[in-house]
């Protein structure tokens, strides 16, 4: 059953169906249908609500444009870093994709997000203030830092590629040094483009995200190696791409260590990363994630063709990860079992030890929990 | 918790344009709420919040359904099969049935043992003014403000719509208005009660239900209320986010329930998100370093491969 907001503007989105019962608790197995029966292989927590609606206001963010932006921040991050690795030990066919690769995907990430904002034309109010308590302001300016040094660096190296007597080729060699200096600086600064994205997503009430903060920025820069390493597989010539066959196989080692660490690690919130779209992303970016690593390892020095496919299947992995943490985040945002139940839990744990501490003393301030309520059923 | 570590935003040290003010804030007392939603349609009336659905739920009596950019005060209704506080006597009388609005569907059989037990929840939330506001903190823009009364407020004329406030609160109270692009909430009527005005929700309560003051004498008030309920055999009465102890350093607007917070939709044991960042850039830091670490590894490796 869905109900819509009929406004004088006509019908303005939908809300979800929601069973009237009263006392808050859901139904069990009332919730078939509508795309979300996965649900239902999970065992009911014990848990009250308002009328199973969610405690958290839902993520406001299109997966496209975020979940995108994670995905390109990262490649760009971790393709600087390999490019100037592959710079330093004469391997330009390497760099040069490298290189132009991190500047469209930052210049992509820095699009999804003035495009996701609600007031895209005041994009520019992000660098208003230097704020180290929001990862979105530190986000902006390592964007603003890093997105001029990766442009020059790809600029750099595309004006010495001019070969010849004319100005064009002085031109090329007046900019290595420069070109050089911006190569090292994108390569610093990379890794914390790639990585503060997870702080952005694990600095919410989003229980998917917030109780992985631990995990998620390896997720991430395991995710970003592997698709620079791709991206150097699929554009470089084979004898130049080995450092992106190694990084290929390190960040696919550490994405799928730490993203399973995670999971485990979560209790049962990690089950939003197993169930349903998100579980199926991350299915997805486990297969080609740890398919394209292999084929990239063993057949990548080989052939061409199948140093392409293995980029190609390390990238789409990527964004697959990125895509799955992302809707993780969104499910466990939706259901209100996911913020209650453990904060039910932790509540239970600190009574039970103040019980067993305080003894018999009963003078407690008066919190939330002081008073013991029947629950309403089992 | 150290505060430096999150910035200077939180409420409890006074800070500004110097001047020293006290602390104002909300003690809903769900109490005494009898569910009339004068105070939805007053904060509506005089912050021009445009409407929010028309929709109909089927919760109770419920139609505004939660928090959000256009809800600033929600009225909760609950229906529970279960005695009011004052009405446990323990006298042990068989349950007569007094054809009381029930619980349940016309034809289902009820329980005899709980038969005419009925109490009606009602609960005004609002958005808590955290002492530590996550929306706050993560806020890139500063669009998000501390007043000079320790509230939390948006200006509009600076919010860019980032979205990030949204799933930063852990009550779910601020929200994107999606043709607007920006986002909206309780501003604790900022623009009364520079005037000496109280809030207008706070105005049209009719119970009181409502209190607006200085927090430091509301949290006196709410705990002297507690103690009558509990003296009045109303066992279930308990406060909520009145703790300056509590994960969001305690609410500036808190409320008196009746039961386990989640029954109403608030989280039991809520704590803003910023006080776990500077770990998480820890972990950050340390990511980081792994792949600047691990390119260069790659490299190295990739010589002999
Ligand atoms: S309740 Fe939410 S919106 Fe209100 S101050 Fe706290 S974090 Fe911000
Ligand atoms: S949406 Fe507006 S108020 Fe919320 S964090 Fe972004 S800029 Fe700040």
């Amino acid at each position: 059953m869905t109900t819509s907001e009929v406004t004088r503007q006509g019908v303005r989105g939908e809300r979800p169906g929601r069973d009237a019962v009263t006392g808050g608790r859901r139904a069990p197995g009332r919730r078939k249908g509508r795309g979300r029966g996965e649900r239902l292989m999970v065992p009911d927590a014990d848990f009250r609500s308002y009328y199973g609606r969610p405690v958290l206001n839902q993520v406001v963010w299109a997966d496209y444009d975020i979940a995108g932006y994670l995905f390109l921040g990262g490649l760009a991050g971790a393709s600087s870093v390999l490019a100037a690795g592959a710079e330093f030990t004469g391997r330009p066919g390497l760099a040069g994709p490298l290189k132009a690769g991190a500047l469209v995907a930052i210049g992509g990430s820095v699009a999804a997000l003035v495009h996701d904002l609600g007031r895209p034309e005041r994009f520019l109010n992000m660098l208003r203030m230097v704020k180290p308590t929001s990862p979105m302001s530190v986000g902006s300016w390592l964007l603003a830092g890093y997105g001029p040094l990766a442009g020059a660096a790809a600029a750099a190296h595309l004006a010495g590629r001019l070969r010849g007597p004319g100005r064009a080729a002085a031109l090329g060699r007046a900019l290595r040094g420069p070109g050089r200096a911006a190569t090292v600086g994108a390569a610093l600064l990379g890794p914390a483009v790639a990585t503060y994205t997870a702080p952005l997503l694990c600095d919410t009430a989003v229980p998917a995200w917030h109780e992985g903060y631990r995990e998620m920025p390896f997720v991430f820069v395991g995710s970003a190696a592997a698709a620079a390493g791709g991206l150097g597989m699929a554009a470089a010539p084979v004898a130049q791409a080995g450092p992106a066959r190694a990084a290929a196989v390190l960040g696919a080692g550490l994405e799928l260590a730490a993203a399973a660490r995670m999971r485990r690690r979560m209790g049962m919130v990690g089950e939003t990363y197993r169930t349903g779209r998100a579980g199926r992303l991350m299915r997805a970016a486990t297969a080609l994630t740890t398919a394209g690593a292999l084929t990239g390892a063993l057949l990548g020095r080989r052939s061409r063709a199948a140093a392409a496919a293995a980029g190609a299947a390390l990238l789409a992995g990527s964004a697959c990860t990125r895509f799955g943490v992302f809707h993780a985040g969104t499910a466990s945002a939706a259901d209100p079992k996911y913020t209650v139940a453990p904060q039910r839990a932790r509540i239970d744990a600190a009574d039970a030890d103040r019980a067993a501490g305080a003894g018999g003393s009963a003078a407690g301030d008066a919190g939330a929990a002081d008073i013991p309520v029947p629950r309403a059923s089992a | 918790m150290a505060v430096d570590s999150r910035g200077t935003a939180d409420a409890a040290p006074q800070h500004g344009s110097g001047e020293q003010r006290p602390r104002m804030g909300f003690f809903t007392d769900t109490s005494v709420c009898i569910g009339c939603k004068a105070c939805e349609v007053a904060c509506k009336e005089w912050n021009a919040v445009p409407e929010d659905g028309l929709d109909f739920t089927g919760m109770s009596y419920d139609n505004t359904t939660g928090l959000g950019a256009d809800t600033w005060r929600h009225v909760a209704f609950i229906e529970q099969r279960r005695p009011l506080g004052a009405q446990e006597t323990g006298a042990g009388r068989a349950p007569v049935d007094l054809g009381m609005p029930a619980v349940g569907r016309p034809g289902d059989d009820p329980d005899p043992a709980t038969l005419g037990d009925f109490r009606w929840l009602m609960s005004s939330d609002v958005c808590k003014h955290c002492t530590h506001a996550a929306c706050l903190d993560v806020c890139p823009t500063g669009a998000l403000f501390r007043t000079e009364f320790g509230t939390v407020v948006v200006q509009e004329d600076v919010c860019n719509g980032c979205g990030y406030c949204v799933p930063a609160c852990p009550y779910g109270v601020i929200d994107k208005r999606e043709d607007d692009g920006r986002v909206w909430k309780c501003t604790l009527c900022y623009d009364r009660i520079g005037d000496g005005l109280e809030p207008a929700c706070a105005k049209a309560c009719p119970t009181d239900s409502i209190q607006f003051g200085e927090l430091d004498e509301l949290r006196g008030r709410a705990a002297a209320r507690v103690e009558r309920l509990h003296g009045e055999g109303v066992s279930s009465a308990r406060l909520y986010g009145a703790d300056p102890d509590d994960g969001v350093g305690g609410a500036g607007a808190f409320f008196l329930l009746l039961d386990e917070p989640e029954v109403y939709g608030l989280p039991p044991d809520p704590v803003v998100t910023t006080r776990d960042l500077p770990d998480m850039w820890k972990h950050a830091g340390l990511a980081a370093l792994t792949l600047l670490a691990g390119g260069v590894a790659a490299t190295i490796l990739g010589r002999t491969r």
